[in-house]
C-alpha cells in the first residue's frame, strides 16, 4: 500500500543525503520525494511516498526516526492529510488545438505559463491522481517534456508540534 | 562553573575536547592534512598515540580497546586513502555496534570537491556505514562537533561516528569552551522499557513451562551481565548467546546451552526449538543465528528487549517488544517475576540432548586438531583469557571450546566477518586489558590480512599470545566448498604459498614456535602464557581437511542439523 511520510530534519549539512542514503542501503523504494523549507528556520520537511506492507512502513518509520537529523517522523496515511504535487507540462500543439488544450487546463484549473508556436507549458497543482488524470488527458497532443515536484501533505489541523522541539 | 574562553587553534581544541573525553589512546597515522594535529601531539602528555601501520589496523585496534573497555576507540588518519583504509574497520564497528570516534583529515574547504591532492568524500563514504558523521565547516563548531560525535558513539546503541576536519579548521583559531551538554533535538536514546509490557513478559515467563533465554551482544555492551546472571539463576532459566553474546552467562556453568545458530550446539538449537517462551535480549534475530525465519522457535512466544527500535520486528515479528537498555529492563523483569514454574522436566529434556550430540572430535588417531587446541588453550587460561578471534573454521571453534567466564572477553568480527579482525583487536585489547592473558587466535589465511601489525605489538612491548590454527587452507570456504559447491577446492589451497609463519614473527622480532605434535601443545601453550614482556607466536599446524560441526546449512531450519561429518570414510 502506498504511504507518505513526512520528515522534519534538521538543517544540516548532509541531512538529505542521509536520509535518500538510508532508502537505497536498506532497499526501501522511494515513489517521490520531495523537500522544503518549514516554518522553523533550521528544520526542512521532507515528503516521502513510499509503499510497502505493513511491517516495512513500520521498519522505514522507525530506519527514519533512528537517523540522528530526522526530528520527527510522521505517516500521514494514519491521518486526516492534504496532499498536492505540482506540475509543469509542456504540450505540443498544432493549429487550431490550442482553445482544446486551454479548455482542459481549466477544467484542472491550471494555468499556461508559458507558450511559443509550437509548445505550451500548463501548470497544474492538485492532489497526485488529479494530474495523472490531467497527463492522460494531454497525452494525445504529446507531451515534450514534463516535471512534477512530487508530493507535500500536511496533516490536516496540525498543530506545528515540531515547535515544541528546541533545535540547537 | 565555566572555564573562561581561551583563544585556541582547531589543533589545540582538539585535544582539548579529548582531554574532556578522557581519551586515553589515539589509534593513528600521520600524513599531511593532520599534520597541525601530530604537531601539537608533541607536547601532549595525557593520553599516549599507538602508531598503527595501516589504518585498517588502527581501527580494528580502536575496537578492541572499545569492546573491552565499553569507552569508544579513537582512531586518527589522514585524508584521501588514510580515510579510506579506515572503511572496512568502520563497516566493522557499526555491525557489530562498536563505540567509535574515527577524525580523518581533509583537504582544506577551499578545495573540497576539486579533486584536490588526497582529496576523498569520506563523509559521503561512510554515510551508510556509520551511526552518524560530520564534516567540520566551522571552527567554533569543532569543540560542540566533538563532543556530539563522543555522545552520539557511546549512547543508545553504540556505533562508529566519523569527524572530517579540513586542514585549515586545524590551522584557524576562535574561542573556546567545551559545552557542558549537547542538544541533539533528533536523538533521545529511550533507556527504561515501558512498564506495562514488562508487566506482560513477566506474567507470560512466569507461566512458563519451557523458557529460553536468547542473549546477545547488547547485554555486554550495556553492562548488563549481572543482572542477567541473577534473572537467570533465579528461576533457572537456561541460557544460549549469540557469538558476540558468549561471555554474557559463563561457559562452564550448566545452565549455558553455549552459543546457537549455524555452528552453535545441537542443545541450544533444539532448546529453540521446543521453547514456549523465547526472550530475546540485546540480539537481532541474525541469519546466521535464525536459518530459515519461519521455522526458528515456530511454537516460541517471543519476547524482545533492545535499545534499538528498528531492531525490533525486523526479521521476527514478536509479541511482546521491550525497546529499553538491558540493564533497566532486566532487573525490573526479574522483579516482576514473582515466581516461575519448575524447570526440571525441561532440563531433563536438554540434558538428554546434550548427551545425546555432544561436541566432539577425534581425539584417538594422534594428530593435532584444532578443537584440542583451543579446548587446551581454555584449560590453561582457565576461561579467563580476553580470546580474539579471526575469521572462519578456528572462530567458531573458539566459539565452541573456549568456555568464556567473563562478559568482555570474547571478541570477535561478527557481523561483518572481516579477516584481518583479530591481530590489531587483540592490540588493542592489550592497550586496555594488563592483568589477564590477550589470546589473538588466527586461521593462516587471515593472520596475513594485517600482519603488518606485528610490529605495533612488538614495538610496544604488548605480551598478546599469538597463536595460529594452520590448516594450509581457507578452511571455512573450503567446508562450503566441499558440503556445497561438489568439492570444487578453487583457490582456498594455501598449502604450497604460505609463508614460513615462525621466520616470519622471527623477523618482525618476537619468538615463535610451531608444532605439528598434540603432545606438544601444552609445552606451547606454557611457553606463551609465561613469556612476561612483548609478543610471541604459537603455529599449530593441524589436519587440513576438518570441518566444523553441527552445523546449519544457510537458510534451512535450525532442526536441520548436520550434527557430524557427512562422509566419515574421508576423515583423515
Ligand atoms: C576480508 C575477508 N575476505 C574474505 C572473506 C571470506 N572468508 C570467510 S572465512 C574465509 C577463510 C578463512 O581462512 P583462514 O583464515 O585460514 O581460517 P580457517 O577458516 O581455516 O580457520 C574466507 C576467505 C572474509 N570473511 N573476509
Amino acid at each position: 500500500m502506498k504511504h507518505v511520510i513526512s520528515i522534519h530534519v534538521a538543517n544540516t549539512f548532509g541531512a538529505f543525503d542521509r536520509v535518500a542514503t538510508m532508502f537505497s542501503a536498506k532497499g526501501f523504494n522511494i515513489h517521490s520525494i520531495s523537500i522544503g523549507e518549514t516554518e522553523i528556520r533550521e528544520v526542512s520537511r521532507m515528503t516521502i511516498v513510499t509503499s510497502g506492507d505493513d511491517q516495512l512502513i513500520d521498519q522505514i518509520v522507525k530506519q527514519l526516526h533512528r537517523l540522528i537529523d530526522t526530528i520527527k517522523v510522521v505517516d500521514l496515511t494514519d491521518h486526516e492529510h492534504v496532499e498536492r504535487e505540482l506540475a509543469l507540462i509542456a504540450v505540443n500543439y498544432q493549429k487550431g488545438q490550442l482553445e482544446e488544450i486551454k479548455n482542459i487546463s481549466d477544467i484542472f484549473r491550471g494555468f499556461i505559463v508559458d507558450i511559443n508556436n509550437k509548445t505550451v507549458t500548463l501548470e497544474i497543482t492538485g492532489p497526485p491522481a488529479k494530474i495523472n488524470a490531467a497527463v492522460n488527458v494531454l497525452a494525445p497532443f504529446g507531451i515534450k517534456e514534463m516535471a512534477r515536484s512530487g508530493t507535500v501533505a500536511l496533516k490536516r489541523g496540525e498543530q506545528l508540534a515540531a515547535q515544541k522541539k528546541e533545535v540547537a | 562553573m565555566k572555564a573562561a574562553q581561551r583563544m585556541l587553534t582547531g589543533a589545540e581544541i582538539f585535544f582539548e575536547c579529548l582531554r574532556e573525553e578522557k581519551v586515553e589512546y589515539i589509534f593513528g597515522y600521520p600524513g599531511g592534512a593532520t599534520l597541525k594535529i601530530y604537531e601539537k601531539l608533541h607536547d601532549v602528555d595525557f593520553l599516549e598515540h599507538i602508531l598503527c601501520r595501516h589504518e585498517q589496523g588502527a581501527t580494528h585496534m580502536a575496537e578492541g580497546y572499545a569492546k573491552t573497555t565499553g569507552k569508544a576507540g579513537v582512531v586518527l588518519v589522514t585524508s584521501g586513502p588514510g580515510a579510506t583504509n579506515t572503511v572496512t574497520g568502520i563497516a566493522d564497528a557499526y555491525m557489530d555496534s562498536v563505540p567509535l570516534v574515527v577524525f580523518t583529515g581533509q583537504v582544506p574547504t577551499a578545495l573540497i570537491g576539486n579533486d584536490a591532492f588526497q582529496e576523498a568524500d569520506i563523509v559521503g563514504i561512510t554515510r551508510p556505514i556509520t551511526k552518524h558523521n560530520f564534516l567540520v565547516r566551522d571552527v567554533r563548531e569543532l569543540a560542540e562537533t566533538i563532543k556530539k560525535a563522543f555522545y552520539i558513539a557511546t549512547t543508545g546503541r553504540p556505533g562508529p561516528v566519523v569527524v572530517d576536519l579540513p586542514k585549515d579548521m586545524l590551522n584557524s583559531s576562535c574561542l573556546y569552551s567545551y559545552p557542558d551538554q549537547v542538544n541533539i533535538p533528533g536523538y533521545k536514546p529511550r533507556y527504561s522499557g515501558h512498564v506495562n509490557q514488562i508487566k506482560k513478559a513477566a506474567s507470560v515467563l512466569a507461566d512458563a513451562k519451557r523458557p529460553l533465554l536468547y542473549v546477545g551482544g547488547g547485554v555486554i555492551m550495556s553492562h548488563a551481565t549481572e543482572e542477567l546472571r541473577a534473572l537467570a539463576r533465579a528461576f533457572n532459566f537456561p541460557v544460549t548467546m549469540t557469538l558476540q553474546g558468549l561471555g554474557a552467562f559463563p561457559g562452564i556453568d550448566r545452565q549455558s546451552l553455549g552459543m546457537l545458530g549455524m555452528h552453535g550446539t545441537y542443545w541450544a538449537n533444539q532448546a529453540v526449538n521446543h521453547c514456549d517462551v523465547l526472550v530475546a535480549i540485546g540480539a537481532r534475530f541474525d541469519d546466521r543465528v535464525t536459518g530459515k525465519i519461519s521455522a526458528f522457535a515456530p511454537d516460541a512466544y517471543k519476547i524482545h528487549v533492545d535499545i534499538d527500535p528498528t531492531a525490533i520486528d525486523k526479521n521476527v515479528v514478536v509479541d511482546i517488544p521491550i525497546v529499553g537498555d538491558a540493564r533497566k529492563v532486566i532487573p525490573a523483569l526479574h522483579k516482576a517475576i514473582k515466581k516461575a514454574r519448575d524447570m526440571s522436566a525441561w532440563w531433563a529434556r536438554i540434558e538428554e540432548w546434550r548427551r545425546a550430540c555432544p561436541l566432539s572430535y577425534e581425539k584417538n588417531d594422534g594428530k593435532l586438531r584444532s578443537e584440542y587446541v583451543i579446548e587446551r588453550l581454555s584449560e590453561a587460561t582457565k576461561g579467563n583469557a580476553i580470546v580474539v578471534s579471526d575469521v572462519g573454521q578456528h572462530q567458531m571453534w573458539v566459539a565452541q571450546y573456549y568456555k568464556f567466564n567473563h562478559p568482555r572477553s570474547h571478541l570477535s568480527s561478527g557481523g561483518l566477518g572481516t579477516m584481518g579482525f583479530s591481530v590489531p583487536a587483540s592490540i588493542g585489547a592489550a592497550f586496555a586489558v594488563k592483568d589477564r592473558p590477550i589470546l589473538s587466535i588466527n586461521g593462516d589465511g587471515g593472520f596475513q590480512m594485517n600482519i603488518q601489525e606485528l610490529i605495533t605489538a612488538v614495538a610496544y612491548k604488548l605480551p598478546i599470545v599469538f597463536v595460529i590454527i594452520n590448516n594450509s587452507f581457507l578452511g571455512m570456504v573450503r567446508q562450503w566448498q566441499e558440503l556445497f559447491y561438489d568439492e570444487k577446492y578453487s583457490f582456498t589451497d594455501l598449502s604450497d604459498s604460505n609463508p614460513d609463519f615462525v621466520q616470519a614473527a622471527r623477523a618482525f622480532g618476537m619468538p615463535a614456535y610451531a608444532t605439528d605434535d598434540p603432545v606438544r601443545v601444552d609445552a606451547l601453550i606454557e611457553k606463551g602464557l609465561s613469556r612476561g614482556e612483548g609478543p610471541v607466536l604459537l603455529e599449530f599446524k593441524v589436519v587440513k581437511e576438518d570441518m566444523v560441526f553441527p552445523m546449519v546449512p544457510a537458510g534451512a531450519a535450525i532442526s536441520d542439523m548436520i550434527v557430524k561429518r557427512l562422509n566419515p570414510e574421508r576423515m583423515m
